[in-house]
């Protein structure tokens, strides 16, 4: 244990009002914490710059997950176990319940949220893939008021993110019209459990009569933060799904992404297992086999 | 900068403990050092290895990754709860049984794991198993004679539920 | 005789003797332990790879006169570590030749500020070209050991290799690579050291060889036997990698002791365990064979470098193991092996299971399955060609008068494994499949104990004693760290005597306590102090026939009374045994040539692999490890030894690299050294054909390192069988793989533009 535990303040404000008041009143000096898996990490390294931390665990505002007939709702502090065992989630989310079984292990799911997941903003982020191509918005709050950004537009560099100095975020909001859509979802790791991503790929079509209507393909891990694949879709819209098509969308991924080599793995290995995956998903829509 | 102090009160293996802490201290230090509950061990402290598992308002988690004013009030199951007026818990007698400890370091945490399990999903299949446990590192066994030991202890099919780690 | 008859506790499966209490998490681990006014260690290591020590610098922010602080110049004793060579120092002095090298030592009453402070030590360098691979060694432009960097060297040499060429159908060549490998053991490194001037160091610690550790200690401070005492503590994991590292901590801890005048504990949190302790030796094996038209081994040349770090520790041991592995289970009439240990300027490598065998076994059983597809034979058939038999001899010459069954372990092997008919399908499934399976083998051998003369220098002396409260102990310097020490070796008393398996304990592992019966490794102890224990316990039962008036079968109440006379008239009642070689064990050292090791294990490893063309990774989905090694004393802990094996061997092949920038382990956390979880093992399958071997512990041979020799290879070998591409190298990772593979797709790619 690296870190010094009475070099950090931490308190449990119990409310989300008393939590985003004490962000108002010191913007910038208080870190949140949701369940601890990334900071606690950092904290043993003894890398917790945060000195003043706020607890957001046990505050019921902020972990829920709720159904409309339009959206499912999900609190910031909805845990993976919580996605895991939400009916809802599966039924209209699955992509996003499979991303929750990937996260760590069982003990790291009891205590991971999803809003943690988003605002730590890795670029291998396991939530983030799914969350893409689901049209995902998110809802932040402080004691400004509420404002929702899409999702895709939430990251704007590597661990950065659009999220005010007082703001945190509340709950992501996923319009339920993806029942009819094609699904993937496929994660590459250095093992079946506990691994971070090499790289994943997520996407959601609808295929009419072998031609693709709508597509979405987002990525882990192959850019400073999980991102749509827009070229990608865009030399898929419209088309029929011929060999000729798949391979022009293989290209275009190979073009488009920019991984980096690191301690995990290559950009090489990267790049041509990302176009694997689009092409698994890809001849997956021809044939008609269900893939989720 | 030196954080004061708290006092946090919670409850382990069924007793009301309270101890006086910084609230960042891992929950892990504080069952080893305050209570002197030494089972759960420290293997990585990354929440990687699980031998600080714990089962925390019947949830299992990583005691190393847990700051304890998050456990305040929290019921929490360490493998020092697990044997009752000292008979070997089911699992630790399939545990013995079956060869499913060698070293005995991850033991600890790999029972929470189990005992995680089997009170959510009683009879699991082997695939369910390998989940249940994959954040469970074990260097000795191989794994298999901990499946195995899992197994007997389901078949016997006799388990105290997760509500009995509460107190009162 | 023993090995034979009919036997009432060893062979059953009897419980752990000390498992209760591990599963109570009652056992106590050198962290669960504290002594009264204990303070805490940390080291300041080096930061680059090799150079001078130009100064070392204490921050001013800090009040030093808080802390005890070692350099060098406080060893009291000689500033090394003494195992075969003393060439590695307890703490650089003057000049450090590898990353993370101990330099200075700390201690502080508060385990958070000695941490914090060790981090405000500045040693100043003045940098010296470092040496990072076999290869950079090799060339001799830098030479950072001894006269020429070479740690130790052997020459095998058997028949005439060189006249077996000309006249050969065939003649194959291969190189094979192996990296290093950490234990992960899930508890790191750690001990606690009380010192005083009248009584000498104590050592409490998680460890092997208490022996070790006590001569280690005896050069550092300069003391005498007695005033040296080292205790295990219950020790989780070791794997060897608590063999030789344990000594340097213990010192290390020991001076803090001394020189702080309280007790001090040193445990490692896994950053630094990864970083600074000992790992399996890297090692490049290169191979040139020379076979008849019939597949027959005529001749085998072979060269092995191994990395042995910056100093020489177990360096030799491992290359001799290494050596005498690297032939194969196969007759061959002419072999020679060149094998060379290098220097490196890392940390040095040192002893894990298997201990040089796991290297030379990838390479020469991934070079039988290349010799059969160049040549066209099976590689099941070729190995049946070459195995040895009963009575053949060896690459050094030794007969083989105990039985070799390997044809028969293979049959078994197969079709347990349902080999061949998986075979035929794969062959047609994968064709239009992404996912291609394949099946591989290993055949190979272990030597069990020490190599040659080993036992006979060792001298081992284990002893049988009885308390006044009617407990028999067994008292030996052999450790438990998971592998059933305490159990076997309680089962095996209890038998030979003819009482209870809960009448007999164990002696604590106490260097105050018990006799020296040498160090837990080589797969020793079931064999050969197994069979010093049932010697003792025999010597016992007729001590007291003689002298104590016990009948020839006699209750378990009639033996604890003829003890009870026993210990009137004599005051203890206490059996002593010393190590006796079993005969027409001969072995030169010089020349290489005899029995090199007093017996064998013998296995055979099938391994069915899936290697997804996706994601270009490879998983085991299922594995059968068969073998003999003896008798099987307990069914349940040997079976956990393989299975442990087994999975260890697959991460070794497919999960586990160490990450080297400039010398240091950059992965050294336990999220990105992968080893494999419960959801990546394959089944493990394992079968024993057991022949009592008479020399051992009620015919037991040795068996923890057998099951890590085969799993490389055989999987290797698998995937080969999978995909029809050749990998020689391991870890073998999926960007590993992607290199060879991805290439037919880049071409399908480049052509559709």
């Amino acid at each position: 244990m690296r870190g010094n535990a009475e070099a950090h303040e931490l308190i449990a404000p119990g409310s989300l009002d008393a939590a985003l008041d004490l962000l108002a009143g010191a913007p910038g000096q208080w870190t949140p914490i949701a369940g601890g898996t990334e900071l606690m990490v950092a904290h043993a390294a003894g890398r917790l710059n945060a000195k003043r931390l706020i607890s957001l665990w046990g505050i019921p505002d902020l972990r829920f997950i709720e159904t409309t007939a339009e959206n499912i709702v999900i609190g910031a502090c909805a845990t993976f176990h919580d996605l895991r065992d939400s009916s809802a989630v599966a039924a209209d989310f699955p992509l996003l319940a499979k991303a929750a079984s990937w996260i760590g292990s069982i003990a790291n799911q009891s205590r991971a949220t999803v809003g943690g997941n988003l605002v730590n903003g890795s670029p291998a982020a396991d939530s983030s893939p799914a969350l893409l191509v689901y049209d995902a918005e998110i809802e932040l709050v402080s004691v400004r008021g509420k404002r929702r950004v899409v999702y895709t537009q939430f990251h704007t560099g590597y661990k950065r993110t659009v999220l005010e100095k007082d703001e945190l975020v509340y709950a992501i909001h996923l319009p339920r019209r993806f029942a009819q859509h094609r699904q993937y979802l496929r994660k590459v790791g250095t093992r079946r459990a506990m691994a971070i991503s090499k790289v994943a790929l997520a996407a959601t079509a609808l295929v009419r009569e072998e031609s693709v209507c709508e597509i979405r393909v987002a990525a882990a891990s192959l850019a400073a933060f999980p991102a749509r694949l827009y070229r990608t879709e865009e030399s898929l819209i419209g088309h029929v799904l011929t060999p000729e098509i798949i391979q022009i969308a293989r290209r275009a991924l190979l073009a488009e992404v920019v991984p980096i080599d690191d301690i995990r793995s290559t950009a090489e290995y990267r790049k041509s297992v990302a176009a694997n995956l689009l092409e698994e998903f890809l001849v997956s829509l021809k044939t008609g086999g269900p893939q989720q | 900068m030196s954080v004061a102090r708290q006092a946090i009160e919670f409850f382990v293996n069924g007793e009301t403990r309270n101890v006086h802490v910084p609230p960042m201290k891992r929950l892990l230090d504080v069952l080893r050092e305050d209570l002197y509950l030494t089972g759960s061990k420290e293997g990585c402290g990354e929440g990687e290895c699980g031998s600080c598992s714990v089962r925390m308002n019947g949830e299992l988690v990583n005691s190393c990754l847990v700051p304890v004013l998050q456990a305040k009030g929290a019921c929490i199951q360490t493998v020092e709860g697990l044997a009752c007026d000292g008979e070997l818990h089911p699992l630790q007698q399939a545990f013995l049984h079956c060869g499913g400890a060698q070293c005995g370091i991850c033991t600890p945490g790999m029972l929470m794991a189990a005992a995680q399990l089997l009170a959510n999903n009683p009879r699991p299949t082997m695939a369910e198993i390998r989940e249940g446990l994959a954040g469970n590192l074990c260097r000795c066994t191989g794994f298999k004679r901990i499946f195995d030991s899992v197994l007997s202890a389901a078949a016997q099919n006799e388990l105290p539920m997760a509500s009995e780690t509460h107190a009162r | 005789m023993s090995t034979h008859t009919k036997t009432r506790i060893v062979g059953s499966a009897v419980p752990r003797k000390e498992g209760v209490d591990k599963l109570l998490g009652r056992a106590r681990y050198i962290d669960d332990i504290e002594r009264d006014g204990m303070w805490h260690g940390a080291t300041v290591r080096s930061t680059i790879p090799r150079g001078l020590i130009r100064s070392i610098g204490f921050d001013r922010n800090i009040d030093w006169s808080e802390f005890a602080i070692v350099a060098a110049a406080d060893i009291p004793g000689h500033n090394h570590i003494q195992l075969i060579f003393a060439d590695q120092p307890c703490l650089a002095d003057g000049q450090v030749n590898h990353c993370d090298e101990a330099v200075v030592l700390l201690a502080h009453p508060d385990k958070r500020k000695v941490r914090e402070a060790a981090t405000a030590v500045k040693i100043e360098y003045e940098p010296m070209p470092p040496v990072f691979s076999i290869e950079e060694s090799e060339r001799q432009d830098v030479i950072v050991w001894g006269a020429d960097n070479v740690l130790k060297s052997f020459l095998l040499e058997k028949g005439d290799v060189d006249s077996a060429w000309t006249g050969a159908a065939h003649i194959e060549e291969g190189e094979y690579r192996t990296g290093a490998q950490e234990h992960l053991y899930i508890e790191n490194n750690g001990v606690i050291a009380e010192y005083s001037a009248d009584g000498g160091v104590t050592i409490w610690g998680s460890l092997q060889c208490p022996y070790y550790v006590h001569k280690s200690l005896l050069a550092v401070f300069d003391l005498p036997e007695d005033k040296v005492r080292v205790i295990q503590t219950e020790t989780g994991g070791a794997f060897g990698g608590k063999e030789d590292y344990p000594s340097i901590l213990a010192a290390h801890a020991a001076l803090l002791a001394m020189k702080s005048g309280h007790p001090v504990k040193m445990v490692y949190d896994r950053m630094e365990d990864l970083a600074a302790t000992t790992k399996r030796h890297p090692s490049r094996v290169r191979h040139r064979t020379a076979l008849d038209a019939d597949g027959k081994l005529l001749a085998m040349d072979i060269e092995i470098a191994t990395d042995g770090g910056a100093y020489s520790t177990l360096s030799s041991t491992v290359l001799s193991r290494a050596t005498l592995h690297s032939p194969g289970p196969y007759l061959c009439p002419n072999v020679r092996v060149r094998s060379r240990a290098w220097a490196t300027n890392t940390v040095p490598y040192g002893a894990f299971r298997g201990f040089g065998a796991p290297q030379a076994i990838f390479a020469v059983e991934r070079h039988m399955d290349e010799i059969a597809a160049a040549i066209g034979i099976d590689p099941i058939e070729l190995r049946r060609r070459n195995f040895l038999h009963d009575g053949d001899t060896t690459a050094t010459e030794q007969v083989m008068r105990e039985p070799v069954i390997l044809d028969q372990l293979l049959d078994r092997a197969l079709a347990e494994s349902g080999y061949d008919a998986k075979h035929a399908r794969f062959a047609k499934e994968n064709r239009a499949s992404p996912v291609k399976r394949g099946m591989g083998i290993a055949a190979f051998y272990h030597g069990s104990g020490f190599t040659g003369s080993g036992e006979r220098n060792l001298n081992s002396l284990a002893a049988i004693d009885v308390t006044a409260d009617n407990k028999v102990r067994v008292l030996v310097s052999s450790t438990e760290f998971g592998q059933g020490t305490n159990t076997v070796l309680t089962q095996i008393a209890a038998e030979a005597i003819g009482i209870d398996y809960e009448d007999v304990m164990m002696a604590p592992p106490d260097t105050g306590i018990v006799p020296n019966s040498g160090p837990t490794v080589a797969s020793r102890t079931s064999m050969v102090v197994g069979k010093l224990i049932e010697r003792a316990c025999l010597q016992l039962v007729a001590q007291l026939s003689q002298n104590a008036g016990l009948s020839e079968t006699f209750t378990r109440e009639e033996f604890f009374a003829a003890c009870e006379r026993y210990r009137a008239a004599k005051g203890e009642v206490v059996s002593i045994c010393r190590y006796e070689a079993p005969p027409n064990i001969f072995w030169d050292d010089q020349k290489y040539r005899g029995e090199a090791y007093p017996a064998y294990a013998w296995s055979i490893h099938v391994a069915q692999v899936a290697v997804d063309t996706v994601t270009y990774s490879a998983e085991v989905e299922g594995f059968w490890a068969v073998q003999e090694a003896g008798r099987v004393l307990n069914p349940v802990l040997a079976g956990g030894q393989i299975e442990g094996g087994v999975a260890q061997g697959i991460g070794y092949a497919l999960y586990e690299k160490v990450l080297l920038q400039n010398g240091h382990m950059v992965n050294n956390q336990m999220t990105n050294y992968i080893m494999p979880t419960a959801e990546d093992v394959p089944p493990i399958h394992v079968y024993f054909v057991e022949i009592p071997f008479s020399h051992g512990g009620y015919g037991a041979k040795g068996i923890g390192e057998l099951p890590h020799d085969g799993p490389a290879p055989a999987i290797l070998n698998a995937i080969r069988d999978a995909v029809g591409v050749s990998f020689t190298s391991i870890p073998l990772l999926p960007e590993d793989m992607f290199q060879k593979l991805a290439v037919s797709v880049a071409v399908r790619e480049a052509a559709a533009v």
